[in-house]
């Protein structure tokens, strides 16, 4: 599949660093941030449970 | 000394902000050893244990819970810290109240809200990342994946579903990229043009870029591979698809590929398919054997000279700046050697940016031979972070010996102090050689931070009856907001050498020891 990134406009989404939405807001570049926390109170083996229960579900 | 800590209790924030923050508040009472803003997870809290810093109420905390452990003379002072640290935290809560429209819960939300091509930066932390990534990519987001920590599996598996899709998965470790003029990541404001580059390194790709704007060419687009992605193990599969939209893009007519050498079966490929291209590539493999140009490939040995050749080839003309810098640095050199001793005989490389650590130990080792460093090639020129320096020594302080709980120090320069003071005071060290990185996601005025530095360590090699030369060059364009003109002034009034390139720099370092 051709990827048409270069010749659309683009959309930023942020997950992580507040700052790295800041600056591409600041370059007036549309940017959503996600407002991201550790699913499952961080615990990665839970997290791993819960997405398998999901793809079956 | 009182110890405290303080437990908020289901309260989340990322490490970065935490370690930003711990940075200022320990810079307030005096002492970064003092202080530790972390998340309760058991890594953090053994880091905490380890430094004496976690009481018994940080030890009770959950991994949801963020522990404040501050160390002072009293609890005067501790209360201080405190109310310091809260109101940072509350700034950084209203600033993102403010952007709230912009702000989103899930993926999924976020991926609802945005129109065109969808370009996702996930910084979240390794462990988590490869997660939220798959579900990026399943929603037909191109990604740069800056996060570290994510496994080879994961890398492969991630990269083949981006690939399957025709998507960018730039990272795992991808510090840099610009697409269609937008800076991501650790970046800069560059003027636009007909130059795409391609790079398996962030500063690498941050260096090139900038002295291609800086020297009145500009870049179409500039995309980062992830530090792996040429290794066996990986196959260099970003990079392929990097170069191919780069082929195909009408906006590029140069393309410029940086990376360490590549895997020789990865090399074979990479090599064969710049050549199909077509378009004028400069290839910089840093490190790499001496290859022969042939058709449209150049190979070149440094950054500056990848940058020298893009501009060329796209028809700028060579920078006579730079040109002229190498035959002046003759003059420079007997100048600078005038003001050292005779026991003055090493450099002494300070790096916040890995890749340009990597090209001065790569320069100082080919023409002085047994440089130290934290990341050198030969084993026993390993040198291990923590050890005083040894002869002829470049540290990458961005490296994980030196970031352990700490940020990184592009985004926290006064890391370097406490070791640029140390190599001052050694009697061998002849000159000390520095990097200053600008643009988005770095410090606001890191040549202040330096600039204090090198101050207080004048004073004491005044003292000493001893100076030390200061060379530095400026990782950023003229246009960057922390303003590269002012930058370069203030480092200048302190009578620091700056070169235009970290090659010119490490050059005039070598002549002057040489």
């Amino acid at each position: 599949m051709e990827n048409k990134l270069f010749e659309e406009k683009m959309s930023v989404i942020n997950l992580g660093l507040p700052s790295f939405f800041e600056s591409v807001k600041d370059q007036g570049a549309p940017c959503v941030h996600v407002d991201w926390r550790p699913p499952a109170g961080g615990d990665v083996r839970l997290i791993e449970i819960l997405d398998r229960l999901r793809e079956l579900g | 000394m009182k110890l405290r800590n303080v437990v908020k209790k289901n309260s989340y924030y990322d490490s970065a902000t935490l370690m930003l923050l711990s940075s200022k508040v320990g810079e307030h009472i005096g002492s970064t050893k003092n202080v530790a803003v972390m998340m309760a997870s058991d890594m953090n809290k053994d880091i905490m244990r380890a430094s004496g810093l976690l009481a018994d109420e940080g030890a009770a905390a959950s991994p949801n819970d963020l522990v404040f452990a501050i160390r002072a003379e009293d609890d005067a002072a501790i209360d201080a810290a405190m109310a310091l640290a809260e109101e940072i935290l509350n700034s950084r809560n209203t600033k993102m109240e403010q952007r709230e429209t912009d702000v989103v819960k899930t993926v999924e939300d976020a991926v609802a809200r945005v129109d065109g091509a969808k370009l996702a930066v996930v910084s979240l932390p390794g462990k988590f990342a490869a997660r939220e990534v798959k579900k990026l990519l399943k929603e037909d987001c191109n990604v740069l994946l800056f996060s570290d920590n994510v496994s080879c599996e994961e890398e492969n598996q991630l990269k083949d579903l981006a690939l399957e899709k025709g998507l960018l998965m730039m990272g795992p470790d991808c510090g840099t990229a610009v697409i269609n003029g937008v800076g991501l990541g650790f970046a800069n404001k560059l003027r636009r043009g007909n130059i795409g580059l391609a790079a398996a390194s962030g500063t690498g790709l941050q260096e090139v870029m900038t002295l291609i704007s800086n020297f009145g060419g500009g870049v179409s687009q500039a995309l980062g591979t992830g530090g792996r992605d040429l290794k066996e193990v990986i196959g260099g599969k970003m990079m392929g698809l990097c170069v191919q939209m780069l082929q195909q893009d009408a906006g590029t007519q140069v393309i410029v590929v940086i990376s360490k050498p590549p895997a020789p079966s990865v090399m074979e490929r990479m090599v064969e398919q710049l050549k199909q291209g077509g378009k004028p590539t400069v290839v910089c493999f840093l490190g790499g054997e001496d290859m022969a140009d042939s058709g449209n490939l150049h190979f070149v040995h440094t950054l500056e000279e990848a940058a020298c050749k893009a501009l060329e080839l796209a028809g700028t003309g060579r920078p006579a700046e730079l040109r002229a810098g190498h035959s002046s640095l003759a003059d420079l050199a007997r100048q600078q050697k005038a003001v050292l001793r005779d026991s003055q005989r090493y450099i002494r490389g300070l790096y916040c940016g890995g890749t340009l650590a990597y090209e001065s130990m790569l320069m100082m080792e080919e023409k002085l031979g047994g440089v130290r460093s934290n990341i050198a090639l030969k084993k026993e020129l390993l040198l291990d972070g923590t050890a005083p320096s040894a002869g002829h020594t470049v540290l990458d302080l961005g490296d994980d010996a030196f970031t352990v709980g700490k940020p990184h120090p592009m985004i926290e320069p006064a890391l370097r102090g406490e070791r640029l003071m140390q190599e001052a005071l050694d009697p061998e060290t002849a000159v000390i050689l520095l990097d200053v990185e600008i643009g988005y996601g770095s410090h606001a005025d890191p040549a202040s931070v330096v600039a204090g530095e090198i101050a207080q360590a004048k004073a004491e090699l005044e003292a000493a009856d001893r100076q030390v030369v200061f060379l530095a060059s400026i990782c950023g364009a003229y246009e960057d907001f922390q303003d590269y003109a002012a930058q370069k002034a203030m480092l200048e009034g302190l009578g620091v050498v700056v070169l235009e390139s970290n090659a010119q720099a490490a050059e005039l370092a070598i002549r002057i020891v040489s």
